[in-house]
């Protein structure tokens, strides 16, 4: 009994860490105040602000856009190399889908702007971004897929050509409905990734385009004002929205069940 | 012709032959099975004649077509896996149709079969439940029925009662004997265990390091084995260093070191002073009490070694006057009597002249 409300206190300090300073940056979101400083009342104002944001709009269309693209082609590319990596077991192509993930981010980023300017001779935009997003996506795709095919017993896929399926029909019919709760979060990791990056992108966005995360950085180098707590609780909102499509579709990613 | 003919196939991993130019001839309708310890190549044959794996050299003939170039989805052979793969996505009238689909046949087709493969197996009842909720009795059913109800030529059985627990496994046994007359198809089943092998097969091939060491029906394969390799494998076996001394008509005459001599069937290619093993079935050796089995060709005394009392029969073991342990098995058929003889006993062993048999080196 006491070791029970020892662990209770326990889990209810580290969930407090983790919870309140979410709590309070939604709560101040709704605070009739220009300061994140003391409760003076209700109000829906911040977001009406936001609304009328014109730059503040363009920059989540633009994350938005970055982060659905790229995730898309990540996925689909993550996908593929992560069935590869299964099958073949290839080394170097391992090393290679995976030296983007534990790179660190800024000497991925400057190298990704290097290329992009003298190799490619590209104008930094949404395109330079989309593809730089797309390249720290991969790694992890490939090996949330990878590891839901490594728990699967290898002679279900014999089975399904030994039975009549051709390679594509087996894919089709049986490897993808069963990798499927892998791919659903490895894009959605994806998508998450893209829409909160920042170092990547800064380095990639060149001028005249910004993302969310850029243009909250510009802003609260003036002021913290409650209209970036509004922002924030919009972006929380969506991630949430996210999490419960996912489960939806792939109840097993939540549930931590192969 | 035979269904399905194995010529000279080899096949290599590395420097390991894990088949060894080995030919075999099955005919339709047969439940063939090939038996051997695990690493005999048995299994890379079955994997060879579904497609999953090529020969290096050699032939696998299907109906007197060569099948090198027909990739596994195109040849008319299912497998049934030891780990069943059923498709845990799918229900089991979902699975048990799913070669039925890759086949193209109608929908009307595809009903019509799914539901007779379904009564065939007794599992109409759990059409819609997935793998995970059926026991492995029923796994085991679904593997089979899926594997069956595209009727192929062929149907191939990688150790499918492996994962059964004893009683179930007889069980299944019984219903595979019954399934395989029923539908017809030649089965070719691979096991180490050879109880199983004896129970359910027309034919047995015995392999042995990538070779077939004989081919037989279970009851010769028993009685008549031809090497040392196969007289250990099927079943338990006394063995005694011999040497043959006289080759007569119809019986051998052969010395054991430190024993004497004993009276056995002739074999074809004995010369006298041949040197072998003499071979004999625990349950060809009786035993009784000194002054009994005089009237045996065969008989010497010797003492209770060891005793395992197995409920339908006992095994005695007992050693001889040159060291040598032989096993002889007792049923226990009189009631109430348990035991006869204790560890320790004096006793004496015989058998017939025409019991056992000389595998010569």
């Amino acid at each position: 009994m006491r070791r029970g409300r020892w662990l209770w206190a326990a889990a209810l300090a580290v969930y407090a860490f983790l919870y309140v300073p979410l709590a309070i940056v939604v709560a101040y979101s709704f605070n009739d105040s220009r300061l994140n400083a003391e409760w003076v009342g209700f109000t829906w104002h911040w977001y009406e602000v936001l609304l009328h944001d014109e730059a503040m709009l363009a920059a989540a269309g633009n994350s938005l856009l970055i982060a659905l693209v790229s995730s898309l082609v990540a996925t689909a590319l993550g996908t593929m190399a992560g069935i590869a990596m299964h099958r073949y077991n290839l080394k170097l192509l391992t090393f290679m889908v995976l030296t983007p993930v534990a790179m660190p981010e800024i000497l991925l980023g400057v190298s990704l702007l290097l290329f992009f300017i003298q190799v490619l001779n590209l104008t930094l935009g949404l395109l330079s971004i989309v593809l730089a997003h797309i390249t720290f996506s991969i790694g992890f795709v490939a090996i949330i897929v990878r590891a839901r095919l490594a728990g699967m017993d290898e002679s279900i896929f014999e089975a399904a050509r030994d039975l009549g399926a051709s390679p594509w029909e087996m894919f089709r019919y049986v490897t993808f409905p069963l990798i499927l709760p892998g791919v659903v979060a490895g894009g959605l990791m994806a998508f998450t990734l893209s829409i909160d990056d920042f170092v990547i992108t800064f380095f990639t966005a060149g001028v005249g385009v910004s993302t969310l995360p850029l243009h909250i950085y510009s802003m609260i180098k003036i002021a913290v004002t409650p209209e970036v707590n509004a922002v924030s609780t919009l972006l929380m909102l969506l991630t949430l929205t996210m999490i419960v499509l996912a489960a939806k579709f792939a109840p097993d990613v939540l549930k931590g069940k192969a | 012709m035979a269904q399905l003919e194995i010529r000279n196939v080899t096949r290599r991993f590395g420097d390991f032959v894990a088949v060894d130019n080995v030919s075999l001839n099955i005919e339709a309708g047969e439940f063939f099975t090939l038996l051997g310890p695990s690493g005999c190549g048995k299994t890379t044959i079955l994997r060879m004649i579904a497609g999953f794996d090529l020969p290096d050299a050699g032939q696998i003939l299907l109906d007197g077509k060569d099948l090198a170039d027909t990739p596994a989805e195109k040849r008319p052979v299912h497998t049934v896996f030891q780990s069943y793969a059923l498709f845990p996505h799918m229900t089991v009238a979902q699975n048990v149709a799913f070669p039925l689909r890759m086949a193209r046949r109608s929908p009307a087709e595809i009903d019509r079969m799914l539901r007779e493969a379904l009564e065939q197996v007794h599992l109409t009842d759990k059409a819609d439940a997935y793998p995970h909720e059926l026991s492995g009795g029923q796994k085991q059913r679904v593997a089979l029925a899926r594997g069956l109800v595209n009727r192929p030529r062929l149907l191939l059985l990688d150790e499918p009662l492996g994962a059964l627990d004893a009683k179930l496994r007889e069980a299944m046994q019984v219903e595979l004997i019954n399934l395989q007359r029923e539908v017809g198809v030649t089965f070719v089943f691979v096991t180490h265990a050879q109880v199983e092998a004896l129970a359910l097969s027309h034919r047995i091939a015995v392999m042995d390091q990538g070779r077939v060491a004989q081919v037989d029906e279970p009851s010769r394969l028993y009685g008549y084995p031809q090497t040392r390799f196969v007289a250990d494998f099927i079943g338990h076996l006394n063995q005694l260093e011999a040497q043959a001394v006289e080759v007569a008509h119809g019986h051998l005459r052969l010395a054991v070191t430190g024993l004497g001599e004993i009276i056995a069937p002739s074999t074809k290619d004995a010369v006298a002073g041949g040197k072998g093993v003499f071979a004999i079935r625990p349950e060809q050796v009786r035993i009784g009490m000194h002054g009994e089995l005089d009237e045996l060709k065969n008989h010497f005394s010797g003492v209770v070694h060891d005793l395992l009392y197995r409920g339908d029969v006992s095994v005695y073991k007992v050693s001889l006057a040159n060291g040598a342990m032989i096993e002889a098995l007792l049923p226990n058929s009189a009631p109430g009597k348990a035991e006869l003889f204790e560890v320790g006993d004096a006793v004496k062993l015989g058998w017939r002249h025409d019991a056992g048999m000389f595998l010569r080196d």
